[in-house]
């Protein structure tokens, strides 16, 4: 039994593939909120010194092609004696990539706050911690969801630069399959398809989001 | 009398800009006092003075017992004992009415869960509001949100209130309802500071009446001081049908 001149075992490789691109895309979504949550915060700090370093890093990140990251992840620790599966140097590239434009996404969420709402929570003699989590954040949250669910999309579809390093998502495996195949057309359209398949819910639902907060 | 707020030459600038050119005044327990004067005379930054929201660069100013004007004076406790309402209300929107009152009395340790429920139903029944406990900010007409205001700041039982022009943002039907509720207060004897640009309200309310021109105290009386203005200035202000 064939599908597109494909085997069962060919079609679920391929399909465990998009399995690890999405679980990929999880780990360094994951990853990049629990540093990129932090580091928003400290980009609207008082204190310049942990602006500025927090500035520094998101530029230096932004400033790296994501293969770059990710064949630095995987040699760097190797290099450093650890050896690695691709899945962790990928999900460490992965990390810090989305960090850096989460950070800023959020960052920009919590600048959208109006300053009264601040100022508003510290003539009512909250701490400073307690104005960000129970005036500022839950505030920033709602703005912020939609562009976070769009970034998703982009999340996934750049996980496909962990092919760089072997790492067997769903690139890597379409790459691979067509290798023994020679049907690239079929290859590559079902990986393409596949990616579609979940970005777009992605995209749809960001997209709805956003439409419901504008009405307010 | 004790006095809870005591300005005594105060100076403040902004930058290079001189707001408060030698401000001293006071205001005594129990007592309304009333700012007026001229958009940019400095109002605003003198109520912002007394609960520290500025600082000061020189003279003296103690706030319920508490030296502002020294670099160490805890201003979070200061904000427990001084409450402020601003023009624009500035109430949290992802909170409800009950919720907005009971953040403050509940994060500082003031009040239990239960307690704080308590007050919050006593003060928004003080501001006539109590139906409206479980609405959003977004839900009410501007007047009521500030009326929410007046008693999320009332929640924390605070020792002086600070009012800064409250009324500005609202259409008169709105205002008379807010200015009732703030009425009402001043007869069950708060301390309160207000800046507003109600004459007659301020000649009713006011036990005193302090007008302000080009950063500092003017001049200084009861309602009656609109009758018979001391200086060219405020004759020119009452006059100007401020
Ligand atoms: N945060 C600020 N930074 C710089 N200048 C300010 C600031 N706040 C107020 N000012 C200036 O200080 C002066 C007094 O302002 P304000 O105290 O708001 O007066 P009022 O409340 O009597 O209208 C004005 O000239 C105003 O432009
Ligand atoms: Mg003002």
């Amino acid at each position: 039994m064939t599908f597109a001149g494909l085997t069962p075992n060919q079609l679920l490789f391929i399909l465990q593939g998009a399995g690890w691109t999405v679980i990929l895309s999880l780990l360094g979504f994951v990853g990049g909120s629990v540093i990129g949550l932090p580091a928003a915060v400290g980009r609207i700090s008082k204190n310049r010194l942990l602006r500025f370093g927090i500035a520094g890093y998101i530029n230096l990140i932004q400033g790296i092609p994501l293969p770059i990251i990710m064949f630095l992840c995987y040699f760097g620790m190797s290099i450093a004696g650890f050896s690695v599966p691709a899945l962790v140097a990928a999900a460490v590239a992965m990390t810090a990539y989305c960090s850096a434009y989460l950070a800023e996404i959020w960052r920009g969420a919590l600048m959208s706050v109006p300053k009264a709402q601040w100022e508003a929570a510290e003539c009512l003699a909250l701490k400073p911690f307690q104005r960000l989590t129970h005036v500022i954040l839950p505030q920033a949250v709602r703005i912020s969801i939609a562009p976070t669910v769009g970034f998703l999309v982009q999340i996934v579809k750049n996980s496909s630069y962990a092919v760089v390093i072997g790492f067997a998502e769903l690139t890597y495996t379409a790459r691979l399959l067509n290798n023994s195949t020679f049907r690239p057309f079929v290859i590559f359209s079902i990986a393409a398809l596949l990616y579609f398949a979940i970005c777009y819910p992605l995209s749809l639902y960001s997209r709805r989001l956003e439409r419901r907060l504008k009405r307010g | 009398m004790t006095a809870l707020v005591t300005f005594k030459d105060v100076h403040k600038s902004y930058g290079t800009l001189p707001v408060l050119k030698g401000v001293s005044l006071t205001v005594p327990e129990g007592r309304v006092v009333a700012l007026i004067g001229r958009s940019g005379s400095g109002k605003s930054t003198a109520l912002r003075c007394i609960n520290g929201l500025e600082t000061i660069q020189s003279g003296t100013l103690e706030v319920c017992g508490r030296k502002l004007h020294e670099a160490n004076c805890d201003l979070r406790h200061l904000r427990m004992e001084v409450g402020i309402v601003f023009q624009s209300y500035n109430l949290f929107p992802h909170l409800t009415v009950e919720q907005n009152v009971t953040l403050a009395p509940r994060l500082t340790g003031k009040a239990s869960q239960a307690e704080a429920h308590e007050i919050a139903r006593k003060v928004l029944e003080q501001v006539g509001l109590a139906e409206k406990a479980k609405a959003y900010p977004e839900q009410l007409s501007g007047g009521q949100q500030q009326r929410v205001a007046i008693a999320r700041s009332l929640a924390m039982q605070p020792r002086v209130i600070l009012f800064d022009e409250v009324t500005s943002a609202l259409d008169p039907e709105l205002t008379a309802e807010v200015l009732k509720t703030i009425e009402q207060l001043a007869q069950s004897g708060m301390t309160m500071v207000l800046v507003t640009h109600e004459m007659s309200f301020a000649r009713r309310v006011a036990d005193e009446i302090i007008f302000m021109h080009q950063g500092v105290v003017w001049e200084t009386g009861d309602g009656s001081m609109f009758d018979n203005p001391q200086t060219p200035e405020l004759r020119q202000f009452v006059g100007s049908g401020l």
